[in-house]
């Protein structure tokens, strides 16, 4: 076992694929000769030729399209968008043709894509190249939505997500990419639609995905010092979500806070918290506590964009606040 | 029958066919079994049958919203598709696509769609599946003039045209985007002048005359096949009706109707069937299959079953 970047893990996983089965391609911007702008395709152009690794014009709509109409005939595309923002320009394509076509085919047809794409406030990249997108995905039947926070769970899920006969975004983190951990040589696959406790508790749940994780377990860290158990769930794919393993856990600790970057008004938090009163009010001690992204646009300065995004402080109130105490959570 | 004339009395009898179950939909849709959008294909049907007529099986076709023509020309059943048109489980979509989503995977119709030059990027896609395989097969991708100015279209001409991929762009310019005519939304002439700016070849014909368009697939499909690249075909033609099937076309002139009424393509193609020493006799039978065909596919629409809502229930819940 070795320990690999984010990055390398994703590298990993597409080059195994790409090894395994001729009908994956990989097709985006600058993803060939450059090797994609976080380096995540780096050598593949070299490995797999130019019929498999492809850089596109600046046409979004057009080559996601490509990738979805290859996939109804039989491809496996890895559609590469540079930044979740501009999937925006491809809305079309993945909402009204991809996610919609295995359904409106009467099932006749499927869908294999995967479209990779990175969000999330980064480095200062201000208010068009930050942005937390994945519940408008969330949103579409049709869509599977997957956000892998380690190197372990990148490379099994974006093996799986290629290997789903279903469209699947796939949304890294920026400032995931350059972090380490153990990933195994062999090859794994992750099945969509399984948390992954992160950290066992027994005081409060947390339920959380992506970059949030690492400052969720940072917050648990803290707490465990004033002696507060936390449960750190990492949900990993949002559809499918796997509601069993949150249920489970809130039954145990009777407590739950969620913490996402995206915003809160109409997050994915709000479903979440909806799920578990429908599902396990009785077992509920108290308020469903949210730590998300304030409702604006990420600002350029570091200091706002700090205070746009949920910081190791504002969990560990959140998770205080649900608790009892009696700090306040915006 | 020599050969050329037998392929002109299957294309003729593909355009009746296309003719009468527009009329038979109208019906339909006027007694109120067909519901919600419905885009008629009359006048058109040189466009889809001389296209279609020049592919092989295996090749694929990307139709729009108006694209009952095209799925009858690529050898749908036209009970299946009644069926489909009906909501009926025994359609091509079991009742989930309706008249602008029909498909059918194994006759390689990728399906019509609801969004104006939405299946453009999809034929695209299509085009490279083929091509990673190593396949000759080509895709023709159907659109009309409306889509012309939508990004989609300028995007998969240029994406084609760049990976070289095997793609006949077929645009039927039947003058209208629903009541706005083209004129007002493009300032060329000709529709296929779009095709220089992707250097991609491009041409305009007689949409009217199913041999003609034929004809004029030959050139695009050696080139698409050789690996060299996709064309644009415009295919001049119109629309004799309204938009769709509530909407009377109060805009369109009559003399422009009229104009185009005496070019009927289905009547074109039978004068050329008789051109062709096929008598009249012979053409007669045609028509009267296409009758009974008809006949049949209304009735087995009408008599399949709806689709039931707890297998619906039980589909979704799985996903
Ligand atoms: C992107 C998009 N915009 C608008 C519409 C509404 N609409 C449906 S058909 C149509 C006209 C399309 O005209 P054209 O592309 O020329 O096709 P035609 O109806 O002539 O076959 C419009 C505007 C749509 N379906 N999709
Ligand atoms: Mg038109």
């Amino acid at each position: 076992m070795a320990k690999i970047k984010y990055r390398d893990a994703l590298r990993i996983a597409l080059t195994e694929e790409m090894e395994r089965d001729p009908l994956v391609f990989c097709i985006g911007e600058g993803i060939a000769e450059r090797g994609g702008s976080f380096r995540v395709t780096e050598g593949l152009l070299k490995r797999f030729g130019p019929t498999r690794v492809i850089d596109t014009p600046l046409a979004e709509a057009g080559f996601t399209g490509l990738g979805a109409g290859a996939a109804i005939a039989g491809a496996r595309p890895v559609v590469e968008i540079l930044f979740v923002d501009f999937v925006m320009l491809a809305m079309d394509q993945i909402v009204n043709q991809a996610a919609k076509y295995r359904f409106m085919s009467g099932g006749q047809g499927r869908v294999p894509l995967v479209i990779r794409t990175q969000g999330g406030a980064g480095e200062a990249l201000a208010a068009q190249h930050s942005q937390s997108l994945e519940g408008l995905f969330y949103h579409v039947p049709g869509l599977k939505v997957v956000m892998p926070s380690t190197p372990y769970d990148a490379k099994g899920l974006l093996k799986a997500s290629i290997r789903d006969d279903d469209p699947v975004m796939f949304i890294e983190h920026k400032l995931l990419y350059m972090t380490e951990g153990e990933v195994p040589d062999e090859d794994y696959v992750i099945p969509l639609g399984h948390a992954d406790v992160k950290r066992a508790g027994t005081d409060v749940t947390v339920v959380t995905y992506s970059l949030m994780t690492l400052r969720c377990l940072e917050a648990a860290d803290r707490l465990a010092e004033r002696g507060i158990s936390a449960e750190i769930i990492d949900l990993r794919s949002l559809v499918p979500m796997d509601t069993d393993t949150i249920i489970e856990s809130v039954r145990r600790t009777h407590r739950l806070v969620v913490v996402h970057e995206a915003v809160k008004r109409g997050g994915i938090g709000g479903d979440i918290a909806a799920t578990v009163v429908e599902q396990a009010f009785d077992s509920l001690a108290g308020p469903i506590i949210r730590v998300c992204g304030k409702n604006t646009p990420i600002p350029y300065n570091t200091s706002l964009q700090r205070a746009a995004v949920p910081s190791v402080d504002e969990i560990v109130a959140g998770i205080e606040a649900s608790m009892g105490a009696s700090i306040p959570v915006r | 029958m020599p050969v050329e004339t037998a392929s002109i009395a299957a294309m003729y009898e593909t355009a009746l066919t296309i003719r009468r179950f527009e009329q038979r939909a109208i019906e339909q849709y006027r007694l109120g079994n067909i519901r919600g959008y419905l885009h008629p294909y009359l006048g058109e049907e040189a466009v889809a049958v001389g296209a279609v007529a020049a592919l092989r099986p295996s090749d694929y076709i990307v139709s729009t919203h108006r694209g009952h023509g095209h799925a009858i020309a690529k050898g749908h059943e036209p009970r299946l598709m009644m069926a489909e048109l009906l909501g009926k489980a025994t359609g091509y979509c079991r009742g989930r696509g309706g008249s602008m989503h029909v498909s059918s995977l194994a006759l390689r119709n990728l399906g019509a769609n609801g969004v104006v030059a939405g299946g453009m990027p999809l034929a695209v896609g299509a085009a490279f599946a083929i091509h990673l395989r190593g396949d000759s097969d080509v895709v023709v991708s159907f659109c009309s003039d409306g889509a012309a100015a939508n990004g989609a279209l300028h995007e998969s001409f240029n994406l084609a045209a760049i990976y070289h991929l095997p793609v006949i762009f077929v645009l039927e310019n039947n003058n209208y985007a629903v009541s706005t005519p083209i004129r007002d939304t493009a300032l060329v002439e000709n529709l296929s002048e779009r095709a220089a700016g992707y250097g991609m070849p491009g041409v305009t014909v007689d949409g009217n005359d199913a041999l003609v368009v034929r004809a004029a697939m030959e050139k695009p499909l050696q080139r698409a096949r050789a690996g060299e690249g996709p064309t644009l075909i415009e295919c001049k033609t119109y629309r004799q009706g309204g938009h769709h099937v509530n909407d009377p076309g109060l805009y369109m002139p009559k003399d422009e109707l009229e104009r185009w009424r005496a070019r009927d393509p289905v009547g074109i193609l039978r004068q050329h069937l008789v051109d062709a020493g096929v008598a009249e006799a012979e053409i007669a039978q045609i028509d009267q299959r296409i009758e009974v065909l008809m006949d049949e596919a209304v009735q087995f629409a009408i008599d399949s079953p709806e689709p039931a809502v707890a297998d619906f229930l039980a589909e979704i819940s799985a996903a």
